[in-house]
């Protein structure tokens, strides 16, 4: 977890770096390419993972050691454990998600300013909506691996099912042909997920609303899901 | 408490029309062999599993619908149930959260399981019996009226031991609800007031420890005279009578109690040097009645007596195998699944050629 915060905030600085770096070589096509928030988010991808590793834990991590036994003796109505370990790890999530994000915002832009290069205000329009954003991505993707988590019990099996969903079937879809791979791919939980912390939309994407409300729409599936079975499932 | 409890994992049946009522005041025995139901039932009781017919409730209401189920019932699960990063404090804290339960009554619990030392250690690294003692002040962290372990003397030392049973009969006396599985018999028969009996998912027996050892060991007396021929005169003469002879001036007499055999031969003025009602341990008792009346049916009980005469063609022990103070058998099991103590209590004698 701590090397997911880590990398948050490193892996944007230095891509900021390195573009600073390779700014006069690049081509006029290749710098227009770049975009500030691009790389200041760019931790993010790498963060998702820890989240999701930890969100799969906060449930798995009592079914593995037995504690969910103790848990569901003390609290047999079962529901009231799901949802307190919902809310307090969406709360944990974000809180330890949004200072990174920030650090890494403003910590990229320094290394560009130097350079005078893809300079962005925070409070050019959008910008602190995506920022934030990033850090709501982030949330939201540990409580999809929690519902994921407490469906499948089991930590190896949990993270494998979290790492198809979101890292193994995106790329496939460009296998499909492209006029299928934009029907289909803007509405994978990921993509419509990443429309959060994206400053542009376009037209093979969903909008910033339409992106939040049907990640927003995942989550609670899976969560209802996992409410669903839980309550009915021998423990 | 519980009506018609079955449960299926699967196509394995574990509890099989189970039905008893647990009593308060007293320390009740669940007893059954490996595998007979014992944890499953005590899972179903909690609502842990779901039952696939009849019903269980505690205190007249199901498990699920009581407010605060930690002051209901406490439980130990056989299984561990603690999550082994959390310390034993923690881990008591956590539980103790869910019902408002204060610091004070988790400090007042780890002093009185004796875990004061390791209080503040990972759980994941207790041994068994640690393990064992965290479980139990789990069970009583909300002050329960009822209390259900499951196997909790195992990996316990002596003085563990000693202690839980100190501690059980010390909550029953307290006017609680003790519900105790177990597998041994022996630890039962110094615990528990009542007994219940399950194998293979079914009961087999519902009574006092007492009864149950009384019934089991079917009413034999030891009698020692000197006027061998006269007394087994006197006594053959009531209906259902038997008496087998076990030594120069010493039988085995069935159907007839101490008392009555003393006042036959006061009657007859014999003089009887010994006078002993025979108790089986429960361990037979339980080895008996889990056998004869679960695995084997009426069919093979007449080639029996011919298994226990000849004795079985290979033995799991050798023979002549001294047979332990104060069991009237060695105990061991003959192929054909019958135990040298049923021979025993059938035949009056444990046979050489089966011990």
């Amino acid at each position: 977890m701590f090397a997911g915060v880590l990398l948050t905030i490193l892996l944007p600085v230095l891509f900021a770096a390195l573009t600073s770096s390779h700014w006069g070589s690049m081509s006029p096509h290749e710098r227009a390419d770049r975009h500030p928030l691009d790389i200041a988010l760019a931790g993010v991808n790498v963060s998702q993972l820890a989240i999701a590793v930890l969100g799969v834990l906060v449930i798995t991590g009592e079914y593995s050691t037995g504690m969910i036994r103790a848990s569901f003796t003390a609290v047999p109505k079962r529901l009231p454990v799901l949802w307190a370990k919902t809310a307090v790890f969406a709360v944990v999530a974000f809180l330890l998600m949004l200072p990174p994000v920030l650090i890494a915002f403003f910590a990229s832009q320094a290394i560009l300013s130097r350079h005078h290069i893809l300079q962005i205000s925070f409070s050019h329009s959008g910008v602190a909506r995506s920022v934030i954003g990033g850090a709501v991505y982030l949330m939201l993707v540990g409580i999809f691996a929690l519902g994921i988590g407490a469906i499948v019990r089991n930590t190896a099996g949990a993270i494998a099912t979290f790492a198809g969903i979101f890292f193994v079937i995106p790329p496939l879809m460009n296998i499909l042909p492209s006029n299928w791979n934009h029907a289909v791919s803007k509405y994978l939980p990921s993509e419509a997920g990443r429309q959060l912390f994206s400053l542009t939309h376009d037209a093979n994407s969903l909008s910033l609303g339409a992106g939040a409300r049907l990640f927003v729409g995942y989550c609670a599936l899976t969560i209802a899901v996992a409410a669903f079975l839980l309550v009915r499932r021998d423990t | 408490m519980a009506e018609g409890l079955t449960k299926y994992y699967g196509e394995q049946r574990a509890v099989d029309d189970l039905s008893f009522t647990v009593q308060p005041g007293l320390v009740t025995g669940f007893l059954g062999p490996n595998g007979s139901g014992k944890s499953t039932t005590m899972r179903l009781i909690l609502e842990l599993d779901a039952p696939t017919a009849g019903d269980v409730t505690l205190n007249g209401k199901h498990y699920r619908d009581h407010t605060a189920p930690l002051h209901e019932v406490g439980a130990l699960l056989e299984a561990r149930s603690v999550h082994t990063g959390r310390s034993a404090y923690n881990h008591l804290l956590a539980l103790a959260h869910t019902h408002g339960i204060g610091r004070r009554r988790v400090d007042e619990l780890i002093d009185l399981v004796g875990l004061h030392d390791v209080a503040r250690k990972r759980a994941g690294k207790f041994s068994l019996g640690m393990g064992q003692r965290l479980g139990i002040a789990a069970a009583l962290l909300g002050d329960p009226s009822t209390i259900m372990l499951d196997e909790p003397v195992n990996g316990l030392d002596p003085e563990g031991i000693l202690w839980v049973r100190h501690l059980l009969r010390g909550l029953a006396a307290e006017g609680r609800t003790v519900f105790v599985s177990s597998h041994l018999m022996s630890e039962m028969s110094l615990t528990a007031d009542h007994l219940i009996v399950i194998g293979r998912g079914r009961k087999i027996a519902d009574m006092s420890t007492e009864e149950f050892i009384r019934q089991a060991s079917g009413g034999l007396v030891l009698v020692r005279t000197p006027q061998a021929a006269e007394l087994r005169k006197a006594l053959l003469s009531g209906p259902d009578v038997t008496v087998t002879a076990a030594g120069p001036g010493l039988f085995e007499v069935r159907g007839l109690t101490a008392v009555q055999i003393g006042e036959a031969a006061a009657a007859n003025q014999l003089v009887l040097h010994e006078l002993t009602p025979q108790q089986a341990s429960l361990e037979e008792a339980f080895m008996t009645l889990t056998r004869d009346d679960v695995e084997f049916k009426a069919a093979d009980l007449e080639s029996e007596e011919a298994v226990c005469e000849r004795g079985p063609p290979r033995l799991s022990r050798s023979r002549g195998s001294r047979i332990p103070a104060g069991l009237r058998s060695c105990g061991w099991l003959a192929p054909n699944g019958r135990s040298c103590a049923h021979c025993v209590r059938r035949f009056g004698r444990c046979s050489r050629a089966f011990c």
